[in-house]
């Protein structure tokens, strides 16, 4: 009876936690819709190459070996602990406990392999709780000057602590699950660090050695739940993201930005009025540069979901190294930001947007000297770990000042009359074209 | 390029000067130098003079995509004229521009940046230093390029041109994908900088001092310009000196004195 009442209480938990998750994932996919359409499909080859490369292989992170390495612990765990998390959805389902090792009593060669997993779990879960406290330690203690930026204050802050304690939360309850549990079976499993944790507990009355070992075993799947259903609402979406924002990277040089075709009909139509151009397409963008989210492609709204805030893009920014007030990290946030303010207006109305008369320019997102103070070099983009691309947002709204508001600095208001009047951006005359053959 | 057409000539390459190379006192030097090389070596090459426009890159990384695409239709139309097929170029930022986006607006060519190019030649034997070069133990370090570098990744061509100075290359703490920018990319080159508490190009200075080099070498004339600045801000043109690869190379082949 105890049995059928646990696996109902486990498939209710489990199946109400997946419906929150899921509510919050529709809620990330609606909004990055909400970008302007952009073909990335092309050369699958040499998409799935850079997943591997740069999302399974973690490429970009080994430019900072320490942090790199850090984290690939963190990471291996976080893969290697699914198999117990397999084994914890089965035996919650059919009310078994332990089911893979006791499925495979009689084959020792795969019940030897389970161990081994078991152990290499363990192992990799007390290094990512070193790893865990070496990260709070750098954060709060060290106070590393890319995570103590004023973009991070308060609920960014918030997030990167939750996240770590959550994943400590994690790790002790898988410790205090399989230390019972080879209590309760006085060892017969044959794990070396739960054997040694749990070699404590032995004396303890049996009964209560259960209770723990189910407290735990419940405390692990809660967390599992918890990071699931937090997944939506916070920077660790990476875990995700980051393959997804991999295999659509854009395989073009970096240097490269692409032409507008909207300008390209009008310039034609400019130099010749009976150019033989292209009909306007019906879905065409209906203003030059991008000012909202609307006018973003999507794939600018994916890298802002996936953006994990590690700083790394801005500890490499000329401009912010020189104290201006741009930061990249800063433009992936407000643009998230933004989107997220956006979905709840639409939530609140039914899934249609209502026009709150804010955009991404300004109105505490992203401000004009921000916008001005990139020199378009590109750091940013090399440096992002999970190929984010900060400019390429930075240039539409660039475009967006100029051609549509004609927000444009004095010097560049000169720049441009005498790129157009002689084809220079000082006040040279064309005829002067030769003066270097004169020593 | 129009008294070659009118003869009936065909050149080897364009030589795109760029506004830079034409026009700025000091980037006219890296143009003569260039230029001095190619006639060295008896290459066919072209310019194209008073029919040659600005690119358009200040103003497309300024926003204006407009005047932009104008004034690169005008030298599609030009070069489309002229046949034109190779393009050389001293400017990073005319190469990046001309190799990367003149394509989509009917403007295709094989392009090059001079340290491209340069390297080429090296590789082909081509190029022979004097004796007398004058850059043996000088401690040269090399300026990336955003332009050439993570824009195009390039970043061995130009330091291939300076190992074969036999100069003592020493690298900054940014360089390579790390590079510092100059501070003048994205039409920067054209206002002031926003506020802050050091400019760009002080502190890409500041960085090659800490090596203590004799010569800052750069392969793209704005950075030129704003490393040249940034040694005067610090008094320090008397020991440190700026200089373009193909500068240097013109020197270490007895073209020019430096």
């Amino acid at each position: 009876m105890s049995t059928i009442v646990q696996s109902i209480c486990f498939i209710l938990f489990v199946g109400g936690c997946s419906y929150i998750a899921f509510r919050g994932f529709r809620f990330v996919y609606r909004n990055i819709k909400l970008g302007r359409k952009e073909d990335l499909t092309d050369q699958p080859g040499e998409r799935l190459k850079t997943v591997l490369l740069i999302a399974l292989g973690q490429k970009k992170m080994f430019k900072r070996p320490i942090a790199a390495l850090l984290h690939l612990v963190i990471y291996v765990s976080f893969v290697i602990t699914q198999i117990e998390l397999i084994e914890i959805f089965i035996d919650g389902i059919f009310g078994t406990h332990r089911i893979i090792y006791n499925a495979w009593e009689h084959i020792p060669a795969l019940r030897g392999l389970y161990v081994f997993a078991i152990n290499m779990i363990e192992v990799l879960s007390l290094l990512t709780f070193i790893v865990t406290v070496a990260f709070l330690w750098r954060r709060d203690l060290l106070k590393l000057p890319r995570f103590n930026m004023p973009e991070l204050k308060g609920w960014p802050n918030l997030d990167a602590h939750i996240i770590l304690v959550l994943e400590m939360f994690l790790i002790t309850n898988i410790f205090i699950m399989n230390s019972f549990d080879m209590a309760a079976a006085h060892g017969k499993y044959g794990f070396w660090l739960s054997g040694m944790l749990g070699q404590n507990w032995e004396g303890l009355n049996e009964g209560l050695i259960e209770v723990f070992e189910k407290i735990g075993w419940w405390g692990h799947l809660a967390g599992v739940m918890a990071f699931l259903m937090y997944l939506a609402y916070s920077k660790h979406l990476h875990i995700i993201l980051a393959f997804f924002n991999t295999y659509f990277s854009r395989l073009t040089p970096k240097g490269y930005l692409p032409n507008m075709p909207e300008v390209t009909r009008e310039v034609k139509l400019m130099l010749d009025p009976n150019a033989a151009v292209e009909p306007i397409a019906a879905d065409a963008p209906t203003k030059f540069g991008a000012k909202d989210i609307f006018d973003l492609s999507w794939k600018n709204l994916l890298d802002a979901y996936t953006c994990t805030e590690c700083g790394r893009c801005t500890a490499q920014c000329p401009a912010n190294l020189t104290g201006k007030l741009l930061s990249p990290r800063k433009i992936m946030m407000d643009v998230r930001d933004r989107m997220e303010e956006v979905g709840s207006i639409m939530d609140a109305n039914k899934g249609v947007w209502q026009d709150d008369g804010k955009t991404l320019i300004e109105n505490g997102y992203i401000s004009v000297e921000e916008l001005r103070a990139c020199t378009t070099c590109n750091a940013c983009v090399e440096e992002c770990p999970v190929n984010i691309s900060p400019l390429d947002i930075i240039m539409q709204l660039r475009r967006s000042l100029i051609m549509e508001d004609s927000n444009s600095p004095n010097e560049w208001n000169g720049m441009f009359a005498n790129l157009e009047n002689n084809g220079a951006p000082w006040q040279f005359s064309p005829q002067d074209r030769l003066n270097w053959e004169k020593e | 390029m129009a008294e070659m057409a009118a003869s009936g000539q065909k050149p080897d390459v364009l030589f795109w000067v760029g506004c830079s190379g034409s026009f700025d006192q000091r980037a006219q030097k890296i143009t003569r130098s260039f230029v001095k090389i190619l006639n060295h070596l008896g290459i066919k090459y072209a310019v194209l003079g008073t029919e040659e426009s600005c690119t358009g890159d200040p103003a497309k990384r300024a926003g204006n995509e407009f005047v932009y695409q104008m004034l690169a239709m005008q030298n599609i139309e030009v070069m489309n004229g002229y046949g034109v097929q190779e393009i050389v170029t001293t400017c990073p930022h005319c190469f990046n521009i001309l190799k990367n986006e003149y394509p989509a607006l009917g403007g295709k060519y094989r392009v090059r940046h001079h340290a491209q190019y340069l390297q080429e030649l090296i590789d082909q034997g081509k190029i022979k230093l004097t004796d007398a070069n004058s850059f043996k133990g000088k401690r040269i370090t090399y300026h990336d390029s955003c332009y050439l570098g993570r824009a195009n990744e390039i970043y061995e061509a130009p330091r291939k041109v300076l190992e074969l100075l036999d100069a003592e290359l020493v690298e900054m703490k940014s360089c390579k994908t790390k590079g510092l920018c100059c501070g003048a990319g994205g039409a920067q080159m054209f206002k002031e900088e926003e506020k802050g508490f050091i400019r760009i190009n002080d502190a890409r200075i500041n960085e090659a001092v800490d090596v203590s080099p004799d010569i800052v070498a750069s392969a793209c004339p704005f950075c030129n310009t704003m490393l040249t600045d940034g040694v005067k801000g610090k008094n320090l043109q008397a020991t440190v000196k700026v200089f373009d690869i193909a500068e240097l190379l013109a020197a270490g082949q007895g073209l020019e004195g430096i």
